[in-house]
């Protein structure tokens, strides 16, 4: 059976061994779908001002760009990725996998109503294990909190935390403060509290310009750049110590790449050793911490040939990183055959499945 | 290499305990710091509260001046957001890359797989004491990647007393390969390999200052072979 990103070769010829998705997306089709699990006060109170939902989606992922959805994965008249059926038939089915992870970022961090940022959390959690994780033993997913607001967001994860199909708690990437400070406790100790892996994920909102420094003019130069605000969180979170803080904390990174890794990790255990007085909470070095508490997933991977990849891939130190996706429904242009060739043989079903299945503990 | 250095060489100078009364300690400099010049040898000496150590001034990282850096001590955490002084821990910070020394051991202090690996029982003596101990080589040592090379300081009588072996050192091993390697000299270079190994042949008891820099010669401070003589 073939499928889009196969282009043409059968899955088992490609990799007989088993197959974990770690980054699949279910997207909200329109806010009247939440309906069924919205309080009352919230669907009238949408009605009434005939609110269309959080404006976030629409800023991550421009519903006409190439990038938001592989031709093949568009319908006419309905949102890609908004229905199990889209997931079973692009995905789930052809891929064979054993398990897949659902990502649903629907920007409720683009909300600033302290009630019904919260309030939307819980309809798109109570949606989700509905209308996904119970309807479909392979899927496991993220929850979704009002990430601004820590407090209400740890509540969430108590609230729904226990649900067997969760196993991550999605964090956007933009945020108002760098994740690493400590007003974000509670959701770190929420996390650890419930055995849930926090998966940074794109999106989110800025209370400033969305890069590191200035407004890109650009999607495409936004899109690009991303890589910046995945390393500026996890910067933060080690140099703060958080993985001291929470030793048992497990991240996963999504949609960030990973080839950038080993050149950030040296800059950080090179800046840690004259420096690391500053922060004398971080015992080790941190390229140490990044293989202890950080995997990635492999979507995209934005690699260079195969030779220069390959370097890469040693430079990790580590087999254990890497985590296969297909970051459904999105546009990347990676070939899963040429990231096979890459990593080394006894790297394949780790990069596969099993790194996947013991950092989700599926 | 200087061929004429070479053809003064002491045939065992590795045996030769070496004895230099450096100053008073009344006279000591009150910065707790005096930086001397022992035939070519830079090396920093150290007053932390009443006890002397001494340290060669050459970082064994790329061959920065360690002495002049910051003594401090260490800090302690159990994690974010806690910190306390270890007072009782005193290290040596370069200028260069604020890599840290034990002060007492000379043990490199980043990596903290070493942070609590080696107690050591380095102690200054009064009196004869010192030149016995040092000389029977029983002050331990700890071999490591980056080790900074201490000397041992005795306070004698009322005269601060720095005491050193003469210690050939093969090329590609020790303090002076490591800044060699790098290509990188310290600016106040204390001299090649074959320089130091031959700098203490003659004991010598030299009447001190209390100045910051004092320069204790037994013969003609060596200079540096020029880097195209072969």
């Amino acid at each position: 059976m073939t499928t889009a990103l196969l282009s043409g070769t059968n899955r088992t010829d490609l990799w007989s061994g088993s197959i974990i998705d770690c980054d699949v997306h279910a997207n909200v089709p329109s806010i009247e779908s939440l309906f069924d699990y919205m309080e009352p006060v919230w669907v009238q109170g949408t009605q009434e001002r005939g609110w269309r939902g959080p404006t976030g989606p629409r800023y991550a992922y421009p519903p006409g760009a190439t990038t938001t959805a592989r031709p093949e994965w568009r319908r006419d008249g309905e949102e890609p990725a908004s229905r199990l059926r889209m997931l079973q038939s692009d995905i789930l089915d052809p891929w064979q996998v054993d398990r897949a992870i659902v990502n649903c970022y629907y920007g409720i961090d683009s909300l600033r109503h302290p009630d019904w940022a919260p309030a939307l959390a819980r309809s798109v959690n109570d949606w989700i294990i509905a209308e996904w994780l119970d309807k479909d033993p392979r899927l496991a997913a993220s929850l979704v909190i009002p990430a601004r607001d820590p407090i209400a967001a740890a509540a969430e994860i108590d609230r729904v935390g226990s649900h067997p199909g969760f196993v991550q708690v999605m964090l956007p990437v933009r945020s108002e403060r760098l994740y690493g400070q400590r007003i974000f406790y509670p959701i770190y100790a929420a996390a650890t509290r419930n055995n849930l892996v926090v998966g940074l994920q794109w999106g989110g909102t800025t209370e400033d310009a969305p890069s590191p420094t200035g407004y890109s003019s650009y999607y495409a130069e936004q899109y690009a750049a991303e890589t910046q605000v995945y390393l500026a969180q996890l910067t933060s979170m080690v140099f703060e110590g958080t993985f001291q803080k929470f030793p048992t904390l497990r991240v996963a990174v999504m949609e960030g790449g990973f080839s950038w890794v080993p050149m950030w990790g040296w800059s950080m255990n090179k800046k840690w050793k004259g420096l690391r007085r500053e922060t004398p909470w971080v015992d080790r070095l941190p390229l140490e911490i990044v293989r202890d508490h950080m995997r990635f997933s492999v979507a995209p991977s934005d690699l260079g040939t195969v030779e220069e990849s390959k370097r890469i891939v040693d430079w990790l130190g580590s087999e254990d990183l890497l985590m296969f996706a297909t970051d459904y429904p999105h546009l990347h242009e990676d070939s899963l055959e040429k990231l096979l060739e890459v990593v080394p043989e006894s790297m394949r079903p780790k990069l596969m499945s099993e790194s996947a299945r013991d950092w989700y503990r599926l | 290499m200087n061929a004429e250095s070479a053809t003064q060489a002491p045939a065992k100078p590795s045996n030769r305990l070496q004895r230099y009364v450096v100053c008073p300690v009344a006279e000591f400099p009150a910065t707790g710091r005096l930086i001397v010049e022992i035939n070519g040898r830079s090396i920093g000496i150290f007053n932390i509260r009443g006890e002397f150590f001494a340290m060669l001034n050459r970082c064994p990282h790329l061959g920065g001046p360690l002495c002049v850096g910051q003594v401090l001590n260490e800090i302690q955490s159990t994690g974010p957001g806690n910190m306390t002084l270890n007072t009782g821990q005193d290290l040596l910070a370069c200028p260069w890359h604020n890599w840290e020394f034990d002060i007492r051991t000379g043990q490199s202090y980043w990596d903290p797989k070493n942070l609590h690996a080696r107690p050591f029982g380095v102690e200054v003596e009064a009196g004869e004491s010192v030149s016995e101990q040092v000389s029977a080589g029983s002050v331990g040592r700890i071999a490591g990647p980056y080790k900074a090379e201490t000397i041992e300081v005795g306070v004698e009588a009322e005269y601060v007393v720095l005491s050193l072996k003469a210690q050939p050192r093969a090329s590609g091993a020790g303090v002076a390969a490591a800044g060699g390697a790098s290509g990188k000299g310290a600016p106040d270079n204390p001299g090649t390999a074959e320089q130091q190994a031959h700098a203490c042949a003659i004991p010598a008891v030299v009447p001190t200052s209390a100045r910051a820099q004092t320069t204790i010669n037994d013969r003609a401070p060596l200079t540096r072979a020029p880097q195209t003589e072969k």
